[in-house]
């Protein structure tokens, strides 16, 4: 029981930090810009294959560098050529721009790298494992991909507080006309932090490719997840996205760990329900079952106690 | 580039081919009528790998045993349409629909037991209201029993081993290794994860008594990234085998997590191989994953099974003639056209009812008229790197069989009520 659980709780870490990369990226935007972009977890897969594709020139350590380079590259066209004409005519047609791009990005990967699963594997250096407890490996690569997410943390955060681009960001994202009346080039600002954000996204693709598979799918069930992370942690916040992908995905992770479901709290209630009952399959729920669920729950949860998110500040 | 134009058609494909057919016909002058068999599957989607090469097996085999000599009925050729559902019940109705106005009679469709039932219903419902344009479903891969059990139609042909069939012959091999003592039984929350669980513990119950069946996880369809905690929970329970049903993305993952946390313990499943995933397994995997499944593929001994992956390869050099049972449905489908002298749907099917036909490997494929379920050897298969002569996703490594069932000892009874038509 208590191996599983320390297992649980540094995977759980793991999936968290993952998730932190993306989300940053989109509450950035959204802080920002207010495009809620439903394209950001196609970035993500262009990062994994990006850096598939440049790994059979170069190897993984140059793919590493280059990949995110080469999408946030591609993310800051889009929103210089694409979006900032959108931008015109309103939030929704922001919305169905991004919302249109996913599809456009999926069928474009499908075409051009074709359908299969990538043989996309983790650098021969970190292919060992790091320790073994329980009869259990812990392998490198994973512990390499903790440190990194969390370098990306310190690195956003000081960045984000520490630097001239940084407070200008920040003051952006509350009194955009001001920034702009003092001579900043606003438009400017954007691309680049849709950029960066799509960058971080295709770091976090280019890290997770070689753990959870590189394939056509992968963006897929990403997508939303995060935005219950940005809107569990409060849009536009940092520290709010963190403490959120952390606890979704400790949260998740848990879950399955531990065995224990409705015929445990029956049983602990004294009360028995006969086999045939009609509601028996909800009788029989367990927590591994619900982990999946457990995200959107805490959504909705969070949405009607709390609809700012954990740090994030009510629109006056 | 060839890619690209079918997929940039698929939505579409339909209204893609037949503009690109029409022209054709124009040029040609007077060509014979082709036989068109509309393949239903997914050529987009998360599950575009499978369908795509399922396509390419069924449009290699026509051309390559039929259309490059002559065509089928006095010189008319096969032509194969993909039509594609994305894996979806609501899209493969509104494409069988589509493939019925166009005068097409034979479909093919094998990814996914839902839109295979979906299909058979929806035929068997069309032929009943139209006597006059009736279609044929030919199954070669959609495994759930009830297709051929409880909603069995006369109108629906299986080319795969359903899969109490393979679970019979994987809980055998199981049975058969006496280090196993302890097995975990791991698949995806829906009807086909639950049948396979179900089937594996009463099974093994009664081949190996013994055998504790430590845990039995189900887990939702697609959406785990990461299968790290429910490898952690089989580590936990000491178990010295795993079964699962699992496919497509869900069985990478599986498999990769269970190598990265070092648990070394053969895996037992049907689908691990091919489409990116043997070439993603590699080493990891090697002697560890064993599949049951009808199509063999090392060692090849029968010179027009090892002629026909040449030329695969040929053709296509990035996939692999990965299931011949394709080839053999086509076989069957041909010889029972040529048998009735029409490609009439109903007069096809009776000719197929107990058509006994021998594929490349030189086995008998026998399809049972009671319930219209083929029957093939079964392969007990590892994935390995030695002995393979014809390998999987150009990674060196693939499936060598270790355990052949011969087709009669895989014959369960028919529970198959047949509304049988008239004509």
């Amino acid at each position: 029981m208590i191996d599983a659980l320390i297992f649980a709780t540094l995977n759980g870490l793991l999936t968290g930090l993952l998730l932190f990369l993306l989300a940053s990226g989109l509450t950035l935007i959204f802080s920002m810009m207010g495009v809620l972009n439903f394209a950001h977890a196609s970035f993500h897969m262009l990062g994994a294959y990006c850096a598939w594709s440049i790994g059979q020139f170069t190897g993984f350590w140059p793919a590493l560098l280059l990949a995110p380079l080469l999408v946030g590259g591609l993310g800051a066209l889009v929103e210089r050529y694409g979006l900032r004409h959108v931008h015109r005519a309103g939030h929704v047609a922001e919305l169905v721009f991004t919302f249109g791009l996913a599809f456009v990005i999926e069928q474009a990967v499908q075409s051009f790298w074709g359908p299969d699963t990538k043989n996309y594997q983790p650098p021969a250096l970190l292919d060992f494992p790091l320790f073994t407890l329980f009869g259990q490996d812990f392998p490198a690569y994973k512990a390499f991909m903790l440190l990194i997410s969390l370098g990306i943390f310190i690195g956003l955060y000081a960045v984000l507080t520490r630097t001239r681009t940084g407070l200008i960001i920040q003051a952006a994202t509350t009194h955009p006309q001001t920034v702009a009346s003092l001579g900043h080039n606003l438009p400017l600002l954007h691309t680049l932090v849709f950029g960066a954000g799509s960058a971080l996204a295709a770091l976090a693709g280019v890290l997770a490719g070689p753990v959870l598979g590189t394939f056509p799918g992968m963006a897929a069930t990403l997508g939303s997840i995060v935005f219950v992370i940005v809107v569990i942690g409060g849009l536009g916040s940092l520290t709010g996205a963190l403490l959120a992908s952390l606890l979704i995905g400790l949260l998740q992770s848990w879950a399955i760990a531990v065995d224990l479901g409705m015929p445990d709290l029956l049983h602990w209630l004294g009360v028995e329900f006969p086999v045939d009952h009609p509601l028996r399959d909800i009788w029989r729920l367990n927590l591994p079952q619900l982990a999946p669920v457990l995200p959107y729950l805490l959504l909705v949860l969070m949405l009607i106690f709390r609809p700012s998110g954990l740090f994030g500040r009510r629109e006056g | 580039m060839k890619r690209i134009t079918r997929l940039l058609c698929t939505p579409w494909t339909l209204a893609c081919l037949l503009a690109m057919s029409d022209s054709g016909i124009h040029a040609a002058g007077t060509k014979p009528e082709p036989v068109r068999i509309a393949m239903i599957d997914p050529q987009s989607g998360a599950f575009a790998a499978t369908g795509e090469t399922a396509y390419l097996q069924l449009l290699f085999a026509a051309d390559y045993f039929y259309n490059a000599h002559g065509g089928i009925l006095g010189g008319r050729p096969i032509e194969v349409i993909a039509l594609d559902n994305k894996a979806s019940v609501a899209d493969t109705q509104q494409q069988l629909r589509r493939a019925i106005s166009q005068g097409i009679q034979y479909i093919v469709s094998g990814n996914g037991s839902a839109p295979a039932s979906a299909l058979s219903q929806a035929i068997e419902r069309h032929n009943r209201r139209n006597p006059g344009q009736r279609v044929l479903f030919l199954n070669y891969a959609a495994v759930d029993p009830v297709l051929t059990g409880a909603d069995c139609s006369f109108w629906h042909f299986r080319f795969d081993s359903d899969s109490d069939m393979k679970m019979e012959v994987m809980t055998r091999a199981i049975a058969a290794n006496p280090d196993i003592h302890r097995v975990y039984i791991i698949g995806q929350d829906y009807s086909f994860g639950t049948a396979v669980a179900a089937s594996a513990s009463s099974m093994l119950a009664s081949k190996r008594p013994d055998i504790e069946i430590v845990g039995n996880a189900l887990h939702p369809i697609g959406q785990v990234k990461d299968f790290t905690p429910y490898v952690s929970k089989i580590v936990a329970s000491r178990a010295d085998a795993i079964i699962t049903g699992n496919w497509g993305a869900d069985m990478v993952a599986l498999a990769r997590s269970i190598t990265d946390a070092g648990l070394d313990v053969p895996i037992y499943t049907f689908y691990a191989a091919y489409d990116g995933i043997t070439a993603t397994l590699g080493e990891a995997g090697k002697n560890r994953i064993r599949l049951v499944h009808n199509d063999l593929a090392n060692p090849l001994t029968n010179e027009e099974h090892i002629a026909f992956n040449r030329a695969f390869k040929a053709r296509y050099p990035d996939k692999d003639a990965s299931q011949p049972r394709i080839a053999t449905m086509l076989t069957m489908l041909v010889s029972a056209m040529e048998q009735a002298g029409t490609t009439d749907p109903f007069s096809v099917a009776l000719a197929m009812e107990d058509m006994r036909v021998t594929n490349m490997d030189g086995e008998q494929v026998w399809m049972r008229g009671s319930d219209h379920q083929a029957f093939e050897d079964l392969h007990v298969s590892v994935h390995t790197n030695s002995g393979i002569v014809f390998d999987a996703d150009n990674s060196g490594f693939g499936l060598l069989a270790e355990l052949t069932v011969p087709a009669q000892e895989t014959v369960r009874p028919s529970s198959c009520q047949m509304a049988r038509p008239t004509q």
